[in-house]
């Protein structure tokens, strides 16, 4: 099935043929599924993050300059190894070893200190990473190669659907399980989820608190790294690219509540399908209302803008994002 | 808990305070001896984002609130200039109401929404209005978009003193900057200036007291952003051009940066940082094409050791007996 | 005999004078972006210009230069700085490169109008194309939407009639669309411009696929012309709809697309295997020099500097001639790793258009190679619209 008729029109004037010729139901079936998918990507950037914020209460903008790290990682081990499976375990423990060393070397002492000073040390190491990987790697991108098993398409639909895509899926969904499973069924997750409530009490209890930031702290960036290997072959990996990663996984996280990570599966959905959705059928709904330049000119920008409008409004509604862990 | 209290005459602080103004004062002198009046650009620069950076002050070292958007109200500015001067408005008194009207009505209505929110939230939602007025700025093309807005002539204020030529831009900058230092001053140390900083410390306190702390926290936030849009008028005539890069959230991050890098919470620190921001930026660049390489962990290490900022290195001195307050 | 002396001290001292003031190095800004998202076209730009200064031996026109190399980092306010320093401190007579196209409409007036040249070497915004041009600036890339309008050429001969077209939602992006359809002439079938910050292609993508497109246009630079390309491999539409393109494929990208641009097809001035002499020469050093394959920008940077190699030669070092200067300058003299070169009334090129397919060249690299010219001594929609002769 196809769009209905499209042959003849012509552009430049109102052409309501072309918003009904998009609203098939398979084709929206489509998009809703990449908003899901694109939904399972954020989550994967945002996990790690929403852990070390929520528990640790730290302003952590160096994950975004670990994403990224990870992706360099990747994309290396990759070139020179024709391993995938190579290039995964260099993203995962390269950004884990580097994770941990500053936390170790730095971080650590700024988990007293307040919001601001936080702000500016992960400032500092961001400027530091983005420039040290134009050094190393120079400013163009990267070449990360789609492992070759999953270069191909599916059929879904009646509409070909990459299969490097359902490997993403799979690994945001499995880490979602794992954990899951690691907070709510294991002793570390135990003292996580307590952390998360009282932090304070739970080192007057005897937990020794450093060695569990600094898993903590190590585990955010091993989930960084892993978000850095699996958006590699699909986004480019130059420097500066996790800043723009960095706001969107905020955003996801704020929505979806801090410290909360089933808030931040169902925040990281929501945003995934609410901007997809959103920017595909804006720009259509809009030339039904209004004159085709205004249209053309207005969509791009109000689809750019609906994350944030779509943040403000939970937040107007529900300060402490929808699932929040804290009272 | 630091409150300002009254300068001591003989403190280290006191003095290079008065070196500082006495050089401020005559750099196009010094300039025109040296024959190189670049000197006379830089410094503008850095006493633009000092007054930009000085207004963040207000609400964030003094309200405690982390405004990740601040940017926002440059770019207000400068597009109140550019597009005045676009319909052939050049009357610089015309440009500075308009730029002060524009930013009240805008930091109000999103004052107002943001104050719903704290900690986390509070900065996401600052930097989501500026994001949304970024793109915004970009896709209204008729005004360049994010090729930006030549300003044919800066603001007009003759026959009582004249902008268009960089000295005179100077010295009109230098008495809006220090005129905003001075009120700074007293605001803090008036009773509307205690209670916003009793907010920073213990909010809870101060609203069993039955202070209307919202209306306190909107109040300097409105002020906050009109002073900034004022540095964004000063911004759009200096580069004789406003865009949207001006509100891009990396601006805003630069002004926290700024902020915390000078000393929150201080008169002079804000503008102490923002020189000392742009002079690292300005000398690091001519040694090397990476000096953001050096410059990022120098701000790591500053947030680290020098925990009140560049300023707070100086001692504040004993205030004379009859001035003393209790702690 | 006491005169004869004098008068040879005298024509001595003022031979010395004349040599001395020769020997000073003519001193030449170079403010391009490099620590910013445009950061590899100012590399490329610095590192061509550079390619051919070092080659003499730090000398343009016969003569020793110095090149001030600046970084605006994309921002206005950087920017007018740094004019500032490099025309009133270091008192350059020409400033070249110029990344961005913001950073192009920020600083343009100010330096023509303190009678500085401007040899622009990549932005070139239409304003400064068409009514503000100015007989001190020199432009050796193109106006903005020009590469578009020859993409628009070739769809159009090759009679393509559902054509859709994407580009990002910036200024560059209308504007290259507005080329594209300036030339190609016929409605598009859809225009889609999508928002700065986005990433993921995937739902454009299935949007173009139920259009059923027979051609598709994009204008994605940079980071977006790396995701745009790979997602669209990597949904199989690649080897069913021809892809034509601007900017999206180019020197920069290759590198880290490479098998998964095949077949994307480009539109420019330039390629790496055009062949002709002083071509084959600055392509092989600048691969030897700095190990990677040169782009447009590189190419446009190069013939900046061939330019004023050619100018300063002409006025003979004298660039305080500014009269003098811009004759030499507009005379163009110089052979254009291009092919044809010669400027229009405004000082923007009069060139050939390519048309470019990424394949395999002989070392097994990706490359752009050269396919049927589109357009021969194109000249720029706006130049009728400068009042300059």
């Amino acid at each position: 099935m196809g769009p209905a008729c499209s042959d003849g029109n012509v552009r430049g004037q109102f052409a309501p043929l072309s918003f009904h010729s998009f609203m098939t139901w398979n084709l929206l079936v489509i998009q809703a599924l990449n908003g899901l998918q694109y939904g399972v990507l954020l989550f994967l950037l945002a996990a790690g993050l929403t852990l070390v914020l929520g528990v640790m209460n730290f302003v952590n903008l160096t994950h975004g300059a670990l994403y990224m790290v990870g992706a360099y990682l990747a994309a290396t081990a990759l070139t020179h190894s024709n391993s995938f499976l190579l290039a995964a375990v260099a993203a995962v423990f390269g950004t884990l070893v580097i994770g941990v060393v500053m936390e170790w070397a730095a971080l650590r002492n700024f988990y007293r200190r307040g919001h601001l000073d936080q702000v500016l040390a992960t400032f500092g190491l961001i400027l530091f990473f983005n420039e040290a990987v134009r050094m190393i790697w120079g400013p163009a991108p990267v070449y990360m190669r789609t492992p070759e098993w999953l270069s191909g398409t599916v059929n879904l639909f009646g509409f070909d659907y990459p299969s490097y895509r359902f490997l993403v899926i799979g690994v945001g969904l499995g880490t979602a399980v794992g954990m899951y499973l690691l907070i709510h069924h294991t002793r570390i997750g135990m003292l996580i989820r307590a952390g998360a409530t009282n932090a304070q009490m739970v080192s007057i209890l005897g937990v020794n608190i450093r060695m569990l930031n600094t898993l903590l702290f190590g585990l955010g960036a091993a989930m960084a790294g892993l978000s850095g290997l699996m958006a590699a072959p699909l986004f480019a990996v130059q420097p500066g690219m996790g800043d723009n990663v960095l706001i969107a996984v905020i955003v996801v996280i704020v929505i979806g509540g801090i410290g909360s990570v089933r808030g931040a599966f169902y925040g990281a959905l929501l945003v995934g399908v609410v901007d997809t959705v959103g920017r595909v059928y804006l720009p259509l709904l809009l030339r039904q209302v209004a004159e085709r330049t205004i249209a053309d000119a207005a969509g791009p920008a109000l689809a750019s803008m609906l994350i944030y409008v779509f943040m403000a409004i939970v937040l107007a509604v529900r300060p402490q994002g929808l699932f929040s862990a804290r009272r | 808990m630091s409150f300002p209290e009254p300068i001591s005459p003989r403190s280290p602080r006191f003095l290079v305070g008065v070196v500082i103004l006495l050089v401020l004062a005559l750099v196009p002198q010094i300039s025109d001896a040296i024959g190189e009046s670049y000197y006379v650009t830089i410094v503008t620069r850095i006493l633009i984002f000092g007054l930009a950076a000085s207004s963040l002050n207000l609400i964030l070292g003094y309200g405690g609130l982390v405004s990740f958007g601040h940017a926002l109200y440059l770019g207000i500015g400068a597009y109140a200039v550019g597009l005045l001067s676009f319909y052939g408005v050049s009357n610089g008194w015309i440009h500075l109401a308009a730029t002060v009207g524009l930013c009240a009505i805008v930091s109000l209505l999103t004052g107002l929404v943001c104050m719903r929110t704290s900690g986390m939230g509070f900065i996401m939602i600052t930097l989501a209005f500026a994001q949304m007025f970024f793109f915004l700025g970009v896709s209204l093309k008729q005004y360049g978009g994010d090729d930006g807005l030549k300003i044919s002539s800066r603001s007009n204020f003759e026959p009582l003193f004249s902008i268009e030529g960089n000295t005179g831009l100077y010295y009109f900058s230098l008495i809006l900057t220090l005129g905003v230092l001075y009120l700074t001053w007293r605001f803090v140390n008036a009773r509307f200036g205690r209670v916003l900083r009793g907010s920073k410390s213990n909010i809870q306190r101060l609203k069993v007291l039955g202070f209307p702390i919202l209306r306190f926290q909107v109040l300097t936030y409105v002020i906050s952003g009109c002073v900034c849009g004022v540095a964004g008028l000063l911004l759009g005539n200096f580069t004789k051009f406003a865009s949207p890069a001006y509100m891009y959230w990396t601006v805003s991050g630069d002004l926290i940066v700024m902020v915390i890098l000078g000393g929150i919470a201080t008169v002079m620190g804000p503008l102490v940082g923002a020189a000392v921001y742009v002079v690292l930026e300005t000398i690091l660049s001519s040694y090397t094409q990476h000096w953001m390489v050096i410059l990022g962990p120098m701000i790591l290490v500053i947030a680290l050791t020098a925990t009140r900022g560049v300023w707070g290195l100086f001692p504040r001195g004993e205030a004379p007996n009859w001035e003393k307050r209790t702690p | 005999m006491g005169i004869a002396f004098r008068l040879l001290g005298f024509v001595a001292a003022a031979a010395l004078a004349v040599c001395a003031q020769a020997q000073q190095p003519i001193k030449i800004g170079m403010m391009v972006s490099l620590s910013s998202s445009l950061g590899a076209l100012g590399q490329d730009q610095r590192d061509a210009f550079m390619l051919l200064v070092e080659r003499n031996g730090g000398r343009l026109g016969g003569l020793p230069v110095q090149i001030l190399i600046e970084d605006d980092q994309l921002k206005p306010e950087v920017a007018t700085q740094i004019v500032d320093k490099l025309i009133d401190k270091e008192r350059v007579s020409i400033i070249t490169g110029i990344t961005g196209s913001n950073i192009m409409m920020a600083i343009h007036k100010k330096v023509v109008d303190k009678e500085v040249f401007i040899i622009g070497s990549n932005a070139g915004p239409s304003p400064i194309v068409g009514p503000q041009c100015s007989p001190y600036y020199f432009h050796t890339a193109t106006e903005n939407g020009q590469r578009a309008e020859a993409v628009g050429q070739y769809a159009a001969d090759k009679g393509f009639k559902r054509v859709y077209a994407m580009a990002p939602n910036f200024q560059a992006g209308t504007d290259t669309v507005a080329g594209f359809k300036r030339y190609y002439k016929q409605p598009l079938l859809e225009e889609v411009y999508t928002p700065l910050n986005q990433l993921d292609f995937q739902a454009e993508i299935a949007q173009l696929a139920a259009a059923k497109p027979d051609a598709v246009y994009v204008f994605y630079p940079g980071s977006f012309g790396v995701q745009f390309v790979r997602q669209w491999r990597q949904s199989g539409l690649s080897g069913k709809i021809p892809l034509l393109s601007t900017s999206t494929v180019d020197g920069i990208n290759l590198p880290a697309l490479q098998d998964t641009a095949v077949g994307v097809g480009d539109g420019s001035f330039w390629g790496p295997e055009l062949d002709n002499p002083a071509n084959k020469r600055f392509v092989e050093e600048f691969e030897k020099k700095y190990n990677r394959i040169p782009s447009q920008y590189a190419a446009a940077a190069y013939d900046a500097a061939q330019l004023l190699d050619s100018a300063i030669a002409k006025v003979k070092g004298n660039v305080s001639d500014k009269k003098a200067l811009m004759a030499a300058l507009k005379a163009a003299d110089f052979r254009s790793i291009r092919g044809a070169f010669k400027f229009n009334n405004n000082n923007f090129g009069i060139q050939d258009f390519y048309l470019l397919e990424v394949a395999k060249d002989t070392r097994g690299r990706f490359t752009l190679k050269t396919g049927p010219k589109i357009m021969p001594s194109m000249m720029d929609a706006y130049h009728s619209q400068c009042p300059m002769k």
